[in-house]
């Protein structure tokens, strides 16, 4: 059903990586038919969920690929560490909580510049966070 | 250095050339407010034109060395937020609250030529 036909994973070990991470989402995003707006907004939310690994589990990776389905396409955006987890996943969801001193509007507000977004969590094995964005209209 | 930063009668000038990442972000904080003490600057023209991405970090940063410098004396503004940047801003729920923004650089010195000469040395 699903084929994916680009893939890029970028490791988060530095603070440099989030930002290879987001241009690497942006590069990757452009030949699909997004708006030059999508593409900021895809940037930041990849810039968010990396920033996430670097504060909480310092290392882990983002993965990214385009998927071509039958009647639509996009990005899918896999973030993934193996730190402590997230206690409360629906707390850390909601705007202005922050258990690591930021902002606290890093993994809501990446929900909201995205199209579908999910989070895992196990205590003590790691984040997983999946999102994905689709072009207007599809293939 | 990431970011060059300028100086312009009684103001400075950082332009963002490219993409910053995080520590790059704090050090810009701290090579401003250091310099803006020392050639006792009035205003700080903050140009994000070229930053590709505002995110939750960015703006927290941008804002801190608006808050800060003005503690110091300086008035701040932001430059030159792109419209795709702006929306992914307000999507994100983030805002720059207390910090001054304007178009460009031409309408920023505008407006640090107006609020300097209008407060004097006082606050907002």
């Amino acid at each position: 059903m699903t084929q994916a036909t680009e893939e890029v994973r970028v490791p988060i070990t530095t603070d440099d990586d989030i930002v290879t991470a987001r241009q690497e989402g942006r590069r990757l995003s452009s030949v699909l038919g997004f708006s030059s707006t999508d593409l900021t907004l895809i940037a930041t939310a990849i810039s968010e969920v990396a920033r996430n690994i670097r504060l909480y589990a310092e290392r882990g990776d983002v993965e990214l690929k385009l998927v071509r389905e039958r009647d639509r396409e996009g990005i899918v955006v896999v973030a993934r560490d193996k730190g402590p987890g997230i206690k409360d996943v629906d707390l850390a969801m909601q705007d202005g909580y922050s258990s690591g001193g930021s902002s606290g509007l890093g993994l809501p507000g990446a929900r909201r510049l995205m199209d579908d977004f999910e989070i895992r969590s196990r205590p003590g094995r790691g984040v997983t966070v999946t999102m994905k964005k689709w072009t207007l209209g599809g293939g | 250095m990431a970011v060059p930063i300028l100086k312009q009668g009684d103001y400075l000038i950082a332009s963002i050339q490219t993409a910053l990442s995080d520590r790059d972000m704090l050090e810009l904080r701290d090579d401003l407010l250091k310099r803006a003490g020392m050639l006792r600057s009035k205003g700080i023209i903050v140009d994000v034109t070229a930053l590709d991405v505002m995110d939750s970090f960015a703006s927290r940063s941008l804002r801190a060395i608006a808050h800060m410098a003005n503690l110091r004396g300086a008035r701040t503004v932001m430059v030159g937020i792109q419209p795709e940047v702006a929306f992914a801003m307000v999507q994100l729920g983030l805002n720059l609250e207390g910090v001054h923004t304007a178009l460009d650089l031409e309408e920023g010195l505008k407006f640090l030529d107006r609020i300097t000469k209008e407060t004097g040395d006082a606050g907002d």
